[in-house]
């Protein structure tokens, strides 16, 4: 008998029911306390400038208008920034800096009367030059936001000149929104002395709360941030919820009733960063094998006006620019420009889908120029023993790569459906056909080591119940069902005694953001190491009493025991209470064996890797330049998986995202620097119809973490959103079947239908093939 | 201040009224006036379909209809298809089949859903995916939903026969 919700089970989300019924509570259902405002924002409306004049009278005449605040109005300093770096003014004072930047809050009885306000400011403006992408920023002087990295191994331009061959390329990779369907909103109760409760839907409350307390120049032990859940983050509310807090916690203090503040969604996708866009510029030098002998890289960022998370974010650009591939010489290089846009941030990924999509790129234009396979070139250069040190010296020890792939091809069929779709392309028809098999070696730890650390507060009450919190949020990731799972295998109970409470900071304080996958690792362990602290105490009492050794109580499914005595859980739990035990613990958790010197390059910033593969293949209409993905089979590592049903969802939610981004998602600013895809009317996501007609998705059973994981599992969110790359290059071969396979089209991304057209005309302009692919065995 | 109209509606089988300007938006009349809040405000450009209810039998993003095109009206939102304790089948089937992640969108999803079944009873997986291309999931890459879907087809389907 085992009990219901332990560990390794396949368990429904732990809000299912209320979610299906629209019974779960976000932040814009808590229902708003009696006297509550509403906050909004006035925007710049140019992309750089010095403000000659701003008339706010209109505004604070509007109807319905309370208090207009600006930046003379705040108690503490004009800046959110989260990273010490004090480059993120919370309103621009003289100079603007992108287009859609905050310049003053205006509150008013209702959000109505505070958006037409908002709208009535009178603003003049010295307009200044601007650069908004990375080619104007490049020119401009390629001004940087953060310091750059730099990583290094052996001595790149003597193997670079050594080298049989050498291909110099580049690769364009457009940003993301995050679009999280729940938007930006931040509700604000002013409470007592300097006291001020915040509900809101962020990643990182104790972030939030020191940047509220840094604004309200008050200690942080004044600010308790609250959060249930997110209706999605993805890292879109990692820091950027960070403004918006600030701005209803001020007005909230100022007038002393509460304060909402709620983005419209155009305004949410102008005003919030995104992932970044990045040019690479690399030079590969390689065998006739196609072996990977030297890789020389420039990975170019556009990082917006401020810091924010760009160097973190760039620096793991490099981390994964390797992939899943040993380069003997090395050198890459970041570049985190400074551009007129809103600050870009963290999304799903952290830079590293930027630099894994250049090793892949880098593999296929090995491919092509040889005449292979490109998945025989990406077998030849997995990391192995011997050929196992990355670019920042840290060595790959599980190397299980090759196991994956190895499976995936067998399952997903691919060397017969290769074969089907170059016998297709040779009869020369208008749509053409793609095959691709990517796949994913990815890095988990905060590269941050500080961050690597969680805390956790469990309760059991006199009636058997269990209280847990952690310093983990919910934002649909399913990680409060996976520590509640944690916890109920740890005391033996069903998951059903077992409830977890709103994310709180002044429940488990110092918590770090829900970011780099990170969630269960951390707040599972800090869970149990709670748990197991109660347990002790409980089997001390419990033995001593009975007069037997602590190793003779055991937690089991009936109940616990102690020697041959069975006691029910519930009522063993009320006789400790009666007794004075205590029934309360805090849990701590931190990652060991993980160090960083960004100074020197080197360390083992990771604690371990996640792994995955995935086999796409496309149609094209070559006449249009629209697609279709046939089918995607993706095997995924997740290790000993907590909750399998939970982790294949997010596989294949991170897989249709990560499409998203490289086929549809375009982001697209204007000459006067404005965001125009700022609405999904014209910023496409993917739907229902638009992923993989047969999509085949499941997890490598065998894997075990070798690392003394949470119940020996890995990290989930973000490695499978790069699975993605296997529809990118499939759509790459489909439409380099036009002239022979000779030359690789170098699709950029978005790979939108456009792009894909504009591919296939270079190609049918281009001289005749000299050369045809050679097949693989 | 525009002018009021005074407005009826029934809203999961309880009739509502009260005066609005007739330029109110559905998706506040359900959510700020009623406290009905299951629909969810995502885009308010009728384009995610996170406030999707269903007004005198079709499905409507209630961020793009104004309170006086409701009027008389019959809505339904997710609070009217079934409770926590008395799941309609389409509901049951997102919970068990894992057709939802953050929920944000999941009630926008079945009531879109209920209708899409309304209209088809018996949809492939290909009906299925056109006919909820209309709302937009950021979670689950729509697998999961789409099973639901399919799910929720055969048990109410099995259910209409065995009452034939």
């Amino acid at each position: 008998m085992s009990i219901k919700g332990g560990v390794h089970q396949d368990l429904i989300h732990d809000s299912a029911a209320k979610h299906v019924s629209g019974r779960a509570e976000y932040t814009d259902d808590i229902l708003e306390p009696v006297g509550t405002l509403h906050a909004y924002l006035g925007f710049s409306t140019v992309a750089h400038g010095r403000i000659t004049s701003i008339d706010l009278s209109a505004v604070r005449a509007a109807p319905g208008v309370v208090e207009v605040i600006t930046a003379d109005d705040l108690p503490g300093e004009n800046d959110v920034s989260a990273n010490g770096m004090h480059d993120e003014p919370l309103f621009a004072t003289d100079e603007v800096l992108f287009w859609g930047q905050p310049l003053f809050a205006v509150v008013a009885e209702t959000r109505d009367a505070a958006r037409r306000a908002a709208a009535l400011a009178e603003v003049s403006y010295d307009t200044l030059p601007h650069a908004t992408d990375i080619a104007a920023s490049r020119a401009a002087g390629a001004p940087l936001v953060t310091p750059p990295l730099t990583l290094k191994r052996g001595a790149v331009k003597p193997a670079m000149a050594a080298a049989p061959h050498r291909i110099k390329g580049q690769m364009e990779i457009g940003g993301q929104d995050h679009f999280y369907l729940e938007g930006q909103l931040s509700l604000a109760i002013p409470g007592e002395d300097e006291d001020v409760r915040i509900f809101c839907s962020t990643q990182h409350p104790t972030e939030v709360q020191h940047v509220v307390a840094h604004a309200l120049g008050v200690p942080a032990h004044s600010v308790t941030v609250t959060v249930r859940r997110m209706g999605g983050g993805f890292g879109g509310k990692e820091t950027q919820m960070n403004a918006f807090a600030v701005i209803a916690a001020v007005a909230a203090k100022r007038l002393n009733r509460p304060v909402k503040l709620r983005l419209d969604r155009d305004d949410d996708m102008s005003s919030t960063g995104k992932r970044h866009d990045f040019l690479a510029e690399y030079e590969v030098g390689f065998d006739d094998e196609g072996r990977i002998l030297a890789v020389d890289g420039d990975f170019f960022a556009r990082c917006g006006f401020c810091s924010d998370l760009s160097g973190p974010v760039t620096d793991r650009a490099l981390f994964h620019a390797d992939n899943a591939y040993f380069y003997p010489d090395v050198e890459l290089r970041s570049h985190p420009l400074m551009t007129h846009t809103v600050s870009n941030t963290a999304f799903r990924g952290f830079g590293g889908p930027q630099g894994l999509i250049v090793a892949e790129r880098i593999v296929e234009e090995i491919a092509y120029h040889l005449g292979r396979d490109a998945l025989e070139v990406r077998r030849a250069n997995f990391y192995g023993p011997g050929r196992d040190l990355t670019p920042y010296h840290q060595q790959v020890t599980d190397n299980i790569m090759a196991e994956v792939v190895d499976e995936l091809v067998a399952t997903s069929n691919y060397a017969a459906r290769r074969q089907a779709v170059l016998d297709w392309n040779a009869k020369g028809g208008i749509i053409r056909k793609g095959i691709a098999l990517t796949p994913v070696k990815f890095g988990i730890s905060f590269t941050a080591t500080w961050f690597n650390q969680a805390g956790a507060l469990v309760h059991v009450y006199s009636d058997g119940s269990i209280q847990v919190n952690h310093g983990g949020t919910e934002m649909g990731q399913g990680l409060h069902t996976k520590v509640a799972q944690v916890v109920a295998e740890a005391f033996q109970v069903d998951i059903d005694r077992v409830k977890i409470t709103a994310t709180t900071t002044d429940k488990v304080p110092n918590t770090s953001a829900t970011a780099a996958s990170s969630g269960t690792d951390l707040n599972g362990m800090a869970a149990l190491n709670a748990c197991e602290a109660i347990k002790a105490r409980l089997a001390a009492w419990a033995a001593d009493k009975a007069g037997l050794p602590a190793e003779a109580v055991v937690f089991g499914t009936e109940g616990v025991s102690v020697g041959d005595k069975v006691t029910d859980w519930a009522k063993f739990i009320g006789a400790a209470y009666m007794d004075r035990v205590q029934l309360s613990a805090t849990g701590f958790y931190k990652t060991p064996e993980i160090h960083w010197n960004r100074d020197t390059g080197q360390g083992r910033p990771f604690y371990y890797f996640a792994y995955g593969a995935s086999v796409s293949e496309v149609s094209v209409d070559t006449l249009t330049g629209e697609y279709r993905v046939e089918r995607t089979d993706i095997l995924h590592d997740v290790g000993k998986s907590l909750n399998p049903a939970i982790d294949l969802g997010q596989v294949e939610g991170a897989f249709v995202q990560g499409m998203g981004w490289l086929t549809t998602e375009e982001l697209w600013w204007d000459d006067k620097g404005r965001l125009r895809t700022h609405a999904p009317s014209t910023y496409k996501i993917p739907v229902a119809s638009d992923i993989p007609r047969e999509f085949n998705v499941k997890l490598a059973s065998w894997s075990e973490n070798r690392e003394p994981t949470i119940k020996r599992s890995k990290a989930v969110g973000e490695p499978p959103f790069m699975l993605a790359v296997s529809v990118l290059e499939a759509l790459n071969m489909a439409v380099a079947s036009l002239d022979g396979y000779a030359n690789c089209p170098k699709l950029d991304t978005p790979a939108t239908p456009e792009r894909v057209l504009m591919a296939c005309e270079a190609l049918r302009s281009a001289p005749a093939p000299a050369k045809v692919l050679e097949i693989g065995e | 201040m525009g002018k009021k109209m005074h407005i009826q509606m029934q809203v999961n089988g309880k009739a509502e009224e009260f005066l609005a300007e007739p330029r109110e938006l559905l998706i506040y009349t359900l959510r700020e006036r009623l406290n009905i809040t299951g629909p969810h405000i995502g885009c308010e450009t009728s384009h995610c379909g996170a406030c999707t209810v269903t007004l005198n039998g079709k499905s409507v993003k209630a961020c793009t209809v104004f309170v006086a095109q409701a009027d008389g009206a019959e809505i339904t939102t997710i609070e009217g298809l079934g409770t926590p304790d008395a799941l309609h089948p389409l509901q049951t089937a997102f919970k068990e089949h894992h057709g939802l992640q953050c929920g944000y969108c999941t009630p926008g999803m079945i009531t879109r859903a209920t209708k899409l079944l309304e209209e088809n009873p018996n949809p492939t997986e290909e009906e299925i995916r056109f006919g909820m291309a209309g709302n937009i999931c950021r979670c689950t890459g729509y697998q999961n939903i789409v099973k639901s879907i399919k799910a929720a087809a055969a048990e109410m389907n099995a259910a209409k026969e065995a009452a034939e």
